[in-house]
C-alpha cells in the first residue's frame, strides 16, 4: 500500500515538472530559482526525452506493478515484488545520476527533484521490505 | 481494502484538481510592480544609454516590451537611427521602461533585460526581446523565453537566474514608470527629444537628421 501511496506521489511530482516543461505551468513553487535552473538546463533530456516525461512514466509503471500486488492472486508472487524492485532500483541509480548532476555539474538544486529522488528510494525501501517478507510466508505456510 | 482504494481515489483526484488548477490559473509575471522604490534603486541609473555623451540630441524613449507599437518602432525605425545617428555620434538614446498594467509579461521582459545588463549585454537581450514578442506575448511562462534569449546570447545563466530569481530590479523598473508618471506620460512609446515631448514621427531617422543638422547649423561659428 505503501509503494501505491508513494508512486501516486511521484506520478504528481514528475507530473506537475512536464507540465512546466510543457510550459502549460506558469513558473514552479521552487523559491529563488534553483528549480528553474535545473529544469531549464541541457542536463533536464536524457538522450533527447525529458528527464520529467522519464520520471512520469516510470512513476507510472511503479503505480501499476504495486497496484498489481496489492490483488489477492498476486499478493504472495515474488515476481511482482522482484519486478517493483528492480525497477525503483533502477529508479534510485536514476535518481543518483541526476542528484549528482544537479551538486557538480549543474550546481543548482531543484526541491521538486529532491523530493522526488526521496519518493523513489522510499519505494526502493517498501519494496526491499516486502521482499523480505515473502519467503517468511512461504516458509510458514503447509507445506 | 475498500478503504484504502477509496483513499487512494481520493488522493488522485486531488492531485489531479491541483495540477488542473495550476494549468488553468492565469499566467503570472514574476517580478512585482508594487515595491517600495529605495534610493539605491535608481543611484546612478536614470535609463539604459547607448551613444556619446557630447551628442547634441538626446532621445529619451519610454517603452513597454509587450507593446506592439513600441516593437515596431523597437526593429524597423530605431535601427536606422542607431546605424546612422547614434554610431555617428549625434544622437544618445535613453530607453526607460515603462510597463503598462495591461501587458501582464512586460515587467518580467524589463527585469530580463536589467539581469542581462549586469552582463553588460543589455541592448542584445533588448532587442531579442521585441524580436521574440510574437513568442512570448502569449506564452503562459514568458520568463522561460526570456531565459532562452539569454542563454542565446551566451550569458552566464546561474547569475542571469540568480538575478531573475531574486527580482532585484523590480524597484528600479517601477522607480522608471514613476518617472515617466510624473513626466506625463500614458501610453508607450513616448518619447522626449532634448527633454522636449515628440511624436514617434519625429523621432524618425529623417526627422531627427534634420533636427541633427539645424542644431549644428545653429550652433557653428
Amino acid at each position: 500500500m505503501a509503494a501505491v501511496l508513494l508512486s501516486l506521489g511521484g506520478v504528481f511530482v514528475s507530473a506537475y515538472l512536464y507540465l512546466y516543461k510543457l510550459g502549460k505551468i506558469g513558473s514552479l513553487a521552487c523559491g529563488a530559482g534553483g528549480c528553474e535552473t535545473v529544469q531549464l538546463s541541457r542536463w533536464s533530456t536524457f538522450f533527447g526525452v525529458d528527464v520529467a516525461l522519464i520520471g512520469l512514466i516510470g512513476y507510472a509503471a511503479l503505480l501499476v506493478v504495486s497496484l498489481a500486488g496489492l490483488q489477492p492472486r498476486w499478493s504472495e508472487s515474488r515476481g511482482v515484488s522482484t519486478v517493483l524492485l528492480a525497477a525503483s532500483g533502477a529508479g534510485v541509480l536514476f535518481a543518483i545520476y541526476l542528484t549528482y548532476l544537479e551538486l557538480f555539474v549543474i550546481h543548482a538544486i531543484c526541491r521538486w527533484c529532491v523530493a522526488s529522488a526521496v519518493i523513489v528510494a522510499a519505494v526502493f525501501v517498501v519494496a526491499i521490505m516486502d521482499r523480505r517478507r515473502l519467503p517468511q510466508r512461504a516458509e510458514s505456510g503447509p507445506a | 481494502m475498500r478503504n484504502f482504494y477509496l483513499m487512494l481515489a481520493g488522493a488522485a483526484i486531488i492531485g489531479a484538481g491541483i495540477l488542473v488548477y495550476m494549468v488553468r490559473r492565469p499566467a503570472e509575471t514574476g517580478i512585482p510592480a508594487n515595491v517600495v522604490v529605495t534610493p539605491a534603486d535608481t543611484a546612478g541609473f536614470a535609463g539604459y544609454v547607448l551613444g556619446s555623451p557630447s551628442a547634441p540630441v538626446e532621445v529619451m524613449e519610454y517603452s513597454d516590451y509587450q507593446c506592439p507599437y513600441c516593437q515596431g518602432f523597437a526593429l524597423i525605425q530605431f535601427p536606422t537611427v542607431k546605424e546612422r545617428l547614434i554610431d555617428g555620434g549625434q544622437v544618445r538614446w535613453r530607453f526607460r521602461d515603462f510597463p503598462l498594467e495591461q501587458h501582464p509579461a512586460a515587467r518580467t521582459a524589463a527585469h530580463s533585460t536589467a539581469c542581462a545588463d549586469d552582463q553588460g549585454r543589455y541592448w542584445e537581450q533588448h532587442h531579442a526581446v521585441f524580436e521574440g514578442q510574437a513568442e512570448w506575448a502569449e506564452a503562459r511562462n514568458a520568463a522561460k523565453e526570456f531565459r532562452s534569449y539569454a542563454e542565446r546570447l551566451g550569458l552566464d545563466m546561474r547569475t542571469y537566474d540568480d538575478c531573475m530569481g531574486s527580482a532585484k530590479y523590480a524597484g528600479r523598473i517601477t522607480a522608471s514608470v514613476e518617472s515617466g508618471v510624473r513626466l506625463g506620460v500614458n501610453s508607450t512609446p513616448t518619447f522626449f527629444v532634448n527633454g522636449r515631448p515628440a511624436t514617434a514621427a519625429a523621432v524618425s531617422y529623417d526627422r531627427l537628421k534634420a533636427l541633427v543638422d539645424s542644431l549644428s547649423v545653429s550652433t557653428a561659428p
